[in-house]
C-alpha cells in the first residue's frame, strides 16, 4: 500500500510541477464555467433541477477529455524519459505501479472537479435542488472519470508515446460512447449488449437526474478494474519481450 | 554472492544470451565487456530485473530472481546508460522518492541521505533541480539512486560515457567507494577505465561468455590467460627474446608459474603468465639464468586490455 501511495503522490506532484497539469486544470475549469453559464443556466427560465442536470451533462465532456489527457502521460512519459526502468527495477509489483499511477491521475481529476462545486452550490442557494441530486451527479462524474482514467492508463501502457496514448485512449472512450448508437440499430441480443456497454447514455443519465444507479456503479467499477488489469498485464509482458 | 547459472534470453527466436554462468563474490568490482550486440545490455537488464530470463537462474544471497522477484530487486541497484531521473525534482527529493519506492522508511532515508550524497560527491547539489545539472552530475545522481537502499549488487551501464577526463577521475573514485558496501558490475567500452577500476572482467561474445577470468582459482587457458593477466593479481606480461618452444618449455616446468599463454610476434615472444604468488622478480631471475632474454616486464594491470579484448571478441578466419 505504501508503494502505491508513493507512486500516486509522485504522479500527482508531476501534474502540479508541470505546465501541462495547470493547462488542463485551467481549460477544464474554463469549459465547465462556460458550459454552466451558457448551456446549463442559458438565457431562458428553467427549473433548478434542469439547470443542474444540464450542468452534469456538460461536465461529462471535460471528465472524458480531461481523463484521457491526464492518464496519457502516466506510463508513456516514464517510458519516453527512461524512468520506467526506475519503477521496474524497484521492489514493487506491476499492479502497484499501475494502481499508483491510476490513483495519482484520478486524484488530480477529482481535485479539478471539486473546484467546480461552487456552481451547483450557487444553484442550490438560489434555486431549489436537493443535496442528493448534487451528490448523485458528482458520484456519476466520479464513476465516469474513474473508468475513463483507467482506459487512459491502459492506452498509456501499450503506447510508445503520449500522443499515441491520447489517440488510443480517446478512441476507446469514443467507441464506448457511440455504443448507444449501435444499440439503436442492432437487433437483440447485440442491442442490449451495446446498450450496456455505452459509457454515457445508459449509465450516466440516471446520475445527472439525481438517481444513484447501482448497476451503473458496478459497470464503471468493472470497466475500471478490467482496463487496469489489462494495463498491469501489458506492463508485466514488457519483461518478456 | 551473485550466482548466475545457465542464463539464456531469447527475443522471439533470436538468442541474445546462451547459457551463461558466472559468480561474483561480495565486494568485487567486475567489468563486463563485449562488442555491440554481444548481449551485455541484455545481461544487465536481466540481472537488474528489467527483463525476465528465458531459462536459467540468477540468485543474490540465495534469493532467486524468478521465485522472489521483489525480494531480488530489493538487493539490486541499477544505473542505465541514461540515468532515469525526474527533472522536476531536486536531487534530495528525487533520492527520497527512490528510497521510499524501495521500501525505506522516512527515518531510514533521512539518516542515509547525507551518506549517499557524500559517496556520490553531491553534497553541494542536494537542493538543486535535476534539470539544472550537468551530464556528469546527472550520472552521479544516477549512482546515488542506485545505492540509496544499500543494495548487494550495483549494476552500472556505461558509467563513464559522456564524461570529461576530470569527471571520469571523479567517477572512478565514486565507483571504488561503492565497493566498500556493495558488489559492483560495470559494463563499459572504456577499456582503460575498466582495467583501472575492476578487479576482474567477464567477456561476452554473441551471447556467450568467452572468458570468466578468475585466474586465482583456475589455471589459465590460452584464451582466458591473456585477459586474466590484464586485470587480475599475480599476472605478469613479458616480452622475451628466444625460441617460443624453449620459452614454453621453461614456463611449463617452472614451479613459479601456474599457467601461461604465448604469442610469437616480430621475432619476440609475448608471454602472459599467471604466477603462483606475486613474485615476478623471481621469474625474471629464473628466465635470465635459463638464458632467455627479457626485453620488457609489465605487471598484470599494465597489459593492454584492448589487445586481449579484441583477441577474444574478433572472429578468427
Amino acid at each position: 500500500m505504501s508503494a502505491i501511495l508513493h507512486i500516486a503522490l509522485r504522479e500527482l506532484g508531476s501534474f502540479l510541477n508541470s505546465w501541462w497539469g495547470w493547462v488542463i486544470l485551467a481549460l477544464m475549469l474554463l469549459f465547465d464555467g462556460l458550459a454552466f453559464n451558457v448551456y446549463a443556466v442559458g438565457f431562458q427560465p428553467k427549473y433548478s433541477s434542469d439547470v443542474l442536470e444540464s450542468f452534469m451533462e456538460a461536465s461529462t465532456v471535460t471528465v472524458m477529455i480531461g481523463g484521457v489527457l491526464l492518464a496519457m502521460p502516466t506510463i508513456a512519459r516514464e517510458r519516453a524519459n527512461g524512468t520506467l526502468a526506475l519503477l521496474q527495477t524497484a521492489p514493487v509489483t506491476e499492479a502497484q505501479v499501475i494502481a499508483g499511477k491510476y490513483l495519482g491521475a484520478l486524484s488530480f481529476l477529482v481535485i479539478i472537479k471539486a473546484l467546480t462545486l461552487y456552481m451547483p452550490l450557487l444553484v442550490q442557494i438560489n434555486g431549489k435542488v436537493s443535496w442528493s441530486q448534487i451528490g448523485a451527479g458528482y458520484l456519476g462524474l466520479f464513476g465516469l472519470g474513474a473508468a475513463v482514467v483507467a482506459i487512459g492508463v491502459f492506452a498509456s501502457t501499450i503506447s510508445r508515446n503520449q500522443i499515441l496514448a491520447a489517440v488510443l485512449g480517446g478512441s476507446i472512450v469514443g467507441v464506448l460512447i457511440l455504443a448507444w448508437l449501435l444499440s439503436r440499430i442492432s437487433e437483440p441480443p447485440l442491442k442490449s449488449i451495446f446498450a450496456y456497454m455505452a459509457l454515457f447514455d445508459r449509465h450516466f443519465q440516471p446520475f445527472m437526474r439525481g438517481r444513484i444507479n447501482t448497476e451503473s456503479l458496478v459497470y464503471y467499477a468493472s470497466v475500471s478494474f478490467g482496463f487496469l488489469l489489462l494495463a498491469t498485464r501489458a506492463l508485466k509482458a514488457r519483461r518478456w519481450v | 554472492m551473485i550466482e548466475v547459472h545457465n542464463l539464456s534470453r531469447y527475443y522471439g527466436t533470436f538468442c541474445a544470451l546462451k547459457e551463461i554462468s558466472f559468480s561474483i563474490a561480495n565486494g568485487e568490482v567486475v567489468g563486463f565487456l563485449g562488442r555491440n550486440g554481444a548481449g551485455k545490455s541484455t545481461t544487465l537488464k536481466v540481472l537488474a530485473g528489467l527483463l525476465a530470463p528465458s531459462a536459467g537462474t540468477v540468485k543474490i544471497d540465495n534469493v532467486d530472481m524468478t521465485e522472489a522477484p521483489t525480494g531480488f530487486r530489493k538487493r539490486i541497484g541499477f544505473l542505465p546508460e541514461e540515468p532515469p531521473l525526474y527533472e522536476d525534482l531536486s536531487v534530495s527529493d528525487f533520492l527520497r522518492y527512490v528510497g521510499s519506492l524501495r521500501g525505506m522508511s522516512a527515518q531510514a532515508i533521512k539518516s542515509r541521505l547525507p551518506e549517499v550524497l557524500a559517496k556520490a560527491q553531491l553534497e553541494d547539489r542536494a537542493d538543486q533541480l535535476i534539470s539544472e545539472l550537468s551530464h556528469g552530475y546527472r550520472k552521479r545522481v544516477g549512482i546515488a539512486q542506485a545505492i540509496i537502499h544499500r543494495p548487494k549488487l550495483v549494476i552500472l551501464d556505461e558509467p563513464f560515457s559522456g564524461l570529461d577526463p576530470a569527471q571520469i577521475r571523479g567517477m572512478r573514485v565514486v565507483i571504488r567507494a561503492l565497493a566498500e558496501e556493495s558488489t559492483v558490475l560495470i559494463s563499459s567500452h572504456n577499456l582503460p577505465e575498466i582495467s583501472q577500476t575492476c578487479d576482474r572482467v567477464l567477456v561476452l561474445k554473441r551471447g556467450r561468455l568467452v572468458a570468466e577470468p578468475d585466474g586465482s582459482s583456475d589455471p589459465i587457458s590460452p584464451t582466458i590467460g591473456g585477459l586474466a593477466g590484464g586485470v587480475a593479481k599475480n599476472h605478469v606480461s613479458l616480452t622475451l627474446r628466444g625460441d617460443a618452444g624453449a620459452v614454453g618449455a621453461f614456463l611449463e616446468a617452472s614451479p613459479l608459474v601456474k599457467g601461461h599463454t604465448l604469442k610469437a610476434r616480430a621475432g619476440l615472444v609475448l608471454a602472459y603468465v599467471l604466477l603462483n604468488e606475486d613474485a615476478p622478480e623471481a621469474l625474471v631471475e629464473a628466465l635470465v639464468a635459463a638464458g632467455i632474454g627479457v626485453r620488457r616486464v609489465e605487471d598484470g594491470l599494465a597489459i593492454q586490455l584492448e589487445d586481449v579484448f579484441l583477441d577474444l571478441t574478433e572472429d578468427r578466419k
